[in-house]
């Protein structure tokens, strides 16, 4: 099943190596990844969701936690959390198209962010199942490029 | 970290790591020089407290330092050059990061200015050795420096120890600062020291008191955390058999009626025989390894598992836990003893024993009348007086040295378990002998495994080192024709090392008779200086072994052995005890 791993980590090269040896040397590929500073500037929080058994993910866990420069890790896939993930997609979008795009961008509450002569650029923010609504929407019109943050998480009510 | 306003002089990186080492305790020092550590070695010649050894090859230069570090119970470290330096301690540091042996390996590293570029003796040595170390550390910042070595050590020798790297690049050798080295460590991630649960702790005392059939399954955290006088007690309070891991060898005496000595593939059969009947194995300090295990569904069937650890993560790993207690074995164990009723269990006991009677380690006659080198094991225990600190290579050498000599001391069986590295068996042995210049160290090898770091045998000549060296010489890689002897239909692909009877790929063309002995180890040992002596006949064995132990010199002892020996008794990979193997021809 999908986990959703969030781990405190220090802010320092070579941990995200050590992270990702992990996963890929158990054969498990990472689905999205995200790293980005905590409150405390000396440390970094990653967002990490991949697909696997449940029994070698938490060995995985542990072995993450027993890392040095790894404070802390989370498996938030079977605790309350909130997730949302941020895509930002250039549609292909000539004068006549641009109503029907608009409007599913309306329903979606998806910002345009970018306009061009023959395109649209939107920003949608949403959870993963959100997005895949909101791609199977505008899938029909012509994609021009497409980039997806991929999943961030917090627990809810306190760590 | 809290840093002083002590004002320290300027010095270079350089000299910041010889300081570091002296600072930190190191007394020897095992390396090999090169370019990129070269200003670290020039501070090193100027340095009165750092005894310094010169391996033939960065991995003798490891396996000295791990030796080293298993026999005294303190951290071993070497220092390295970059690139080949480093790449040639990767066997060594996985080593000991299975085994949990306390080492620090500082390399050279080419400057930052040309790190990436592919630049002479260069290698992304941080990556190649994330995997195989603890932790490791890349210098960017001279300042950094003395911070890391302290961490360094730290990290080695706290929680469940283990091989920690420091690269240093040229550059920051000979870059100078002023930071002082401060005591104390404080990394948010890290912190090693766990008393254990009280709750888990009066569960554990509980379910151990009410046990009918329990067993204790010691492994090599009893060794390295020193705790088997407490286990001993805790044995025999309350008349627990004991079964012993490989590397848990020593951890309880096997001279004590409650020793069920070690269990496994390769094991007593009575220790399997109580895993199986059991109803509480706790388990102290080891960790499921597969060669213990077997069949995992089918492991100690009839029992609860108890779990003593340092490493959460070995916590259910392969096997189910039903009371996991994570922590030191040190206070884990005092706070438990007071618990432990005192308890006979004699029909447990009596049913162990007598297991342990009608099934002892036994082995054939030799049907050419060659030399058994279970004999070879048994005559080594005979002679030393049970004193030897035995260490071994890998393959039948180890399991017979295992299984024939009565393991009864803790840091006297030293054994590269979880990796399974041949050729660690000689510069351990050295690594040891200067670490307890007073025992008597003997290395147990194969006429494999010796050619494996053979070139070290210099080391204890020039040192006058009285180590006892005896290679078990079968002509076989023993242990793999042994495995093609029972799973492969007897086709011995590459595991004969004299050059006759070889498969077709194999074949060798031989103008005219071989020479009987290839390599001939006598003339080898000769070479670098040592004594050496072949022995062909079991009635030689203990004059030749009492020869070599009563000399202050460092012997070869080369024991022509029956060819085709078996391991025996075997439990065959994901087995149970039901298919115990005990003769094998």
């Amino acid at each position: 099943m999908k986990h959703i791993i969030n781990a405190i980590v220090e802010n320092q090269p070579g941990v995200l190596a050590r992270i990702v040896g992990l996963f890929s040397g158990r054969g498990y590929n990472i689905d999205t990844l995200n790293v980005g500073p905590c409150a405390d500037p000396m440390l970094s929080r990653m967002t990490i969701t991949v697909l696997g058994d449940d029994h070698v993910l938490e060995q995985v866990i542990k072995q993450l936690n027993k890392q040095v420069d790894i404070v802390k890790v989370l498996d938030l896939t079977s605790l309350r959390h909130l997730e949302r993930e941020l895509i930002l997609v250039e549609i292909g979008a000539p004068r006549n198209k641009r109503p029907e795009i608009m409007d599913i961008a309306t329903l979606f509450r998806a910002e345009i962010i970018g306009v061009r002569e023959n395109s649209l650029t939107m920003q949608y923010i949403g959870t993963q199942e959100q997005i895949d609504d909101f791609l199977a929407m505008i899938r029909p019109y012509s994609i021009m490029d497409l980039s997806r943050s991929g999943v961030l998480a917090v627990s809810r009510g306190g760590e | 970290m809290k840093t002083d306003k002590e004002t320290t002089a300027m010095r270079t990186g350089a000299r910041c790591v010889i300081e570091g080492l002296e600072k930190v305790g190191c007394k020897v020092l095992f390396g090999y020089p090169g370019g990129a550590i070269l200003d670290v070695y020039d501070e090193l010649a100027k340095s009165d407290k750092i005894h310094f050894i010169l391996p033939r090859h960065e991995q003798g230069a490891v396996h000295m330092a791990d030796g080293y570090a298993r026999a005294t119970g303190e951290v071993g470290f070497c220092l390295v050059t970059s690139g080949p330096g480093v790449t040639n301690t990767v066997t060594g540091l996985a080593t000991a990061n299975m085994d949990g042996v306390p080492l620090v390996c500082i390399s050279g590293q080419v400057a930052t200015s040309i790190i990436g570029n592919d630049a002479f003796q260069e290698a992304d040595t941080c990556g190649i050795t994330r995997s195989v170390t603890k932790h490791n550390f890349f210098v960017r910042d001279v300042n950094d420096l003395p911070r890391i070595i302290m961490e360094a050590v730290y990290i080695a020798r706290t929680g469940k120890p283990g091989p920690v790297l420091i690269d240093v690049p040229k550059d920051v050798q000979r870059a100078k600062t002023a930071v002082p080295f401060v005591e104390g460590f404080s990394r948010p991630g890290y912190k090693p020291s766990h008393e254990g649960h009280p709750r888990m702790i009066t569960r554990l005392a509980s379910i151990i008191n009410n046990a009918k059939k329990p067993l204790l399954y010691v492994g090599g955290g009893v060794i390295a955390s020193n705790t088997s006088d407490l286990v001993r007690e805790l044995a025999h309070k309350s008349n627990i058999p004991v079964a012993t891991t490989l590397m848990g060898l020593g951890a309880f005496p096997e001279k004590d009626d409650l020793a069920l000595c070690m269990l496994g593939m390769h094991g007593l059969i009575a220790s399997n025989k109580a895993l199986e009947a059991c109803d509480l194995l706790v388990s102290v300090g080891a960790r499921f390894d597969d060669r213990v295990t077997g069949k995992i569904s089918e492991f100690a069937p009839n029992a609860k598992i108890a779990h003593i650890d340092i490493d959460p993560s070995a916590i259910g790993k392969s096997v189910r836990c039903d009371l996991p207690v994570v922590g030191h074995l040190e206070p884990i164990l005092k706070e438990l003893l007071p618990q432990i009723h005192e308890a006979k269990r004699e029909a447990w006991v009596e049913q162990c024993l007598k297991w342990k009677e009608e099934d002892p380690f036994t082995y054939p006659q030799s049907p050419t009348g060659a030399i058994m080198p279970q004999y070879v094991i048994e005559q080594i225990d005979e002679v030393s007086k049970g004193n030897a600190l035995i260490c071994t290579d890998v393959g039948q050498n180890q399991m017979f040295s295992a299984q024939f000599f009565r393991h009864n001391q803790p840091r006297h069986f030293l054994s590269s378990g979880g990796l399974g590295t041949m050729g660690f068996g000689l510069p351990a042995v050295i690594g040891a002998q200067i670490g307890c210049p007073k025992k008597l160290c003997v290395c147990v090898t194969g006429d494999g495994g010796m050619q494996m770091n053979a070139q070290e045998i210099v080391v204890a000549v020039e040192h006058k080192l009285p180590i006892n060296v005896v290679i078990l010489n079968n002509g076989y890689l023993g242990n793999v024709r042994q495995w093609q002897d029972m799973f492969y239909n007897r086709v011995h692909s590459s595991t004969i090392l004299t050059q006759n009877n070889r498969p077709a790929n194999e074949h060798i063309e031989c103008e005219e008779e071989n020479p009987p002995y290839l390599p001939d180890f006598i003339k080898l040992a000769e070479a670098h200086g040592a004594c050496a002596k072949r022995i062909t006949k079991a009635e030689d064995v203990a004059a030749a072994l009492k020869e070599a132990f009563d000399s202050p010199k460092p012997w070869i002892l080369e024991f022509i052995v029956e060819p085709e020996s078996n391991v025996m008794p075997m439990i065959p990979p994901a087995g149970t005890v039901a298919d115990t193997i005990r003769t094998f021809k």
